[in-house]
């Protein structure tokens, strides 16, 4: 009996692979884009962070030093991160605001939902595209929309808002927040979540309209206006077309539009410091980290789940 | 203690009329029930008196005041939910003291309250929990608690026990009725549970297609049903109708054939088509010597429930027939069994439904 074993023992795994291959088969295509396209490249590029590389020789071993130059004698890195966390900490909020304002007005019942609906979500299909990104530079351009608006309104002459340093940068959150589509379809999901009796009951305990805002709809909808913030934070952080095609790659004026992710570029494809890049990649995954981490850190003072 | 006086009122939802009319005064103190199949308009009725829905006509006086215009929060009542409604993200404590705090009642009268409602209702050790740390019961106790400490003049119910398991619906229906029995506010209470309504109304009201088929006591609506929607829908199993023909007319004497059999009754006035005999369940016998004779019944299934046994089965016309004994009776399938009835307990239903006075000739 344990002769025969052996050869049973044999057949019985070879019928065990042959039916999870199938299986594997169906996998494989994304098997091979997440080991060639994410997990090899994300590799690499934590390989080439502690080398100096060129392209154009092979990669030198220079251990920490990209990061330590990060750290400590970079200036446009730190003025990559003011104008990243300016553009971060105004148009999350902003966005969050005007998204959940947008949704609650929505959730009135009105006529026409639907259309109101794609009208509003619209910009965020087409938002993020360089069309679009070209098109807010006619906008806020000297001679622009905006100006002739304000002049033909108020006989105000505006400055170029894309050409003047102090400005520049808030036409970039403006566009962000025009584009509050998504996040306010997610709203609309979580405020029809919340059961009409709650309401009612508030009613019959007396309470307003603000009142009932304040102490059951915006707690209630805590966990998607935390889903909404991280999301909307780490696409914040990852931001580049806008400031590419406004500032035309420069990030200018000024670096006053040079987002993180464009000073990234401009390190890896015009300077061809693909090392530094890297190294500057890696540290922007640490941000984006380490905010995600706080989020979820501070998420149980806040965030009130129901179960 | 409150009185409340419903006028005419109506419910429209477009031309769609929903409630037709209802014309109803509660006394104060009084624990009355809204009782009738989904769809009746009983909620909506209560939902109209919270002032939860407008009153599309008619109206609603509570304590002699007008209240069709008043917004909910000012109507003194207090409502328990189907779902409870608690607020999920506050401790008990704040969801009781929600609407004393929202009246901007002083913090030291707010904690009187909440405490005392939470010792009535044995809830006090949970007061710092929330929601979903409570089992169904203890939420519902919450959501009572919450209406106790507004103090309110009138408690509408909103078949607050169809969430709990049967067991538990028992005891928080007999806490229900000592509440009322300690504190005597007024109550309305939603149901479609008929053991509910029997069990704590000092009035029943039985809803259908938006109208009142019949208000009374429980045992009037029980013992004289107006019609046969009301007594269909009180008693369970449900009451037996049994189609008959007016077989002979002598004065006031008339004869009815069932199946056969001839029953002697006097105090028809109807018309004599379409005349249906009511007899609850309960009230039928088998093999036994007292009581009017009804004919043969074939059991076709046997339920034994321990002290009663139900049969199922036909008579010999084939209308089918249920009878419940009192004890465990040893009846099989396919036996038959001899059928009697009082038939002082017995109605008589005319075409439209409505029922004709009936006494035994």
């Amino acid at each position: 009996m344990l002769v025969d074993d052996v050869p049973h023992r044999r057949v019985h795994r070879w019928t065990h692979l042959r039916q999870h291959l199938a299986g594997y088969g169906f996998l494989s295509p994304w098997l091979l884009g997440f080991f060639v396209l994410t997990l090899g490249p994300a590799a690499s590029s934590l390989y080439l962070s502690l080398t100096d590389y060129g392209l154009m020789s092979a990669p030198r071993w220079v251990g920490a030093d990209n990061y330590m130059q990060i750290a400590t004698s970079d200036p446009r890195f730190r003025a990559a991160m003011n104008v990243t966390f300016t553009y971060v900490l105004l148009s999350v909020p902003l966005k969050l605001v005007f998204a959940l304002a947008v949704a609650i007005l929505l959730n009135r019942g009105l006529r026409g939902l639907n259309w109101f609906r794609a009208i509003f979500y619209l910009p965020s299909l087409i938002g993020g595209s360089v069309a679009i990104a070209v098109l807010w530079r006619q906008v806020f351009a000297g001679d622009g929309i905006l100006n002739q608006v304000l002049m033909a309104l108020f006989s105000y002459e505006g400055p170029s808002w894309i050409a003047n340093p102090s400005t520049s940068i808030y036409t970039l959150i403006a566009l962000a927040v025009w584009q509050f589509g998504s996040s306010m379809i997610i709203f609309l999901a979580g405020l029809r979540q919340i059961p009409q009796d709650m309401y009612e009951a508030a009613s019959i305990d007396g309470a307003g309209r603000s009142r009932q805002f304040f102490k059951i709809t915006l707690p209630l909808l805590t966990p998607v206006i935390f889903f909404n913030a991280v999301i909307l934070t780490i696409d914040a952080f990852k931001a580049f077309t806008p400031a590419f095609v406004i500032s035309d790659g420069t990030g200018g004026p000024i670096d006053s539009t040079l987002f993180y992710t464009l000073y990234l570029y401009q390190e890896a494809f015009t300077n061809f410091r693909f090392g530094y890049a890297s190294a500057l990649a890696w540290v922007l995954v640490a941000i984006i980290a380490a905010f995600t981490a706080l989020s979820f850190l501070s998420a149980k003072y806040w965030v009130h789940y129901d179960d | 203690m409150t009185s409340l006086a419903l006028t005419g009122i109506k419910k429209s939802y477009g031309a769609i009329d929903i409630i037709h009319g209802v014309d109803l005064a509660i006394e104060p103190g009084e624990f009355v029930v809204f009782v009738g199949p989904s769809g009746c308009g009983k909620s909506t009725l209560l939902r109209m008196i919270a002032g939860l829905e407008p009153i599309t006509g008619g109206e609603l006086r509570i304590a002699g005041a007008r209240m069709n215009e008043v917004s909910a929060a000012e109507r003194g009542i207090a409502m328990v939910f189907q779902s409870y409604a608690l607020y999920p993200h506050m401790s008990v404590y704040k969801n009781m003291s929600f609407g004393l705090e929202t009246a901007r009642m002083p913090k030291a009268e707010i904690d009187l309250r909440v405490r005392k409602a939470a010792e009535i209702l044995q809830i006090t050790k949970l007061l710092d929990r929330k929601p979903k740390q409570l089992s169904g019961g203890q939420r519902q106790r919450v959501a009572i608690g919450r209406a106790i400490v507004r103090d309110p003049q009138v408690f509408l119910f909103d078949e607050p026990l169809s969430n709990l398991d049967a067991e538990l619906r028992v005891q928080t229906r007999v806490e229900i009725a000592k509440l009322h029995a300690d504190i005597g506010a007024t109550m309305i209470y939603v149901t479609h549970d008929q053991v509910e309504a029997m069990t704590l109304a000092d009035r029943i009201v039985v809803l259908n297609g938006g109208r009142i088929e019949q208000a009374g006591t429980p045992l009037e609506i029980y013992n004289t049903p107006a019609n046969r929607f009301v007594a269909g829908f009180i008693g369970s199993p449900k009451m037996n109708f049994l189609n008959v023909s007016v077989d002979g007319r002598a004065g006031e004497a008339v004869t009815l054939d069932l199946a056969g059999t001839k029953l002697a009754v006097r105090g028809i006035d109807a018309r004599p088509e379409g005349l249906c005999l009511g007899v609850r369940p309960e009230h039928l016998d088998v093999g036994s010597d007292r009581g009017t004779p009804l004919g043969a019944m074939i059991a076709t299934h046997v339920e034994q429930l321990g002290g009663q046994t139900i049969v199922y089965g036909s008579l010999k016309d084939r209308q089918p027939i249920v009878a419940t004994l009192n004890g465990q009776k040893s009846v099989r399938a396919g036996e038959e069994l001899r059928l009697t009835a009082d038939l002082a307990q017995c109605h008589v239903f005319d075409a439209g439904g409505r029922r004709v006075a009936v006494q035994s000739a």
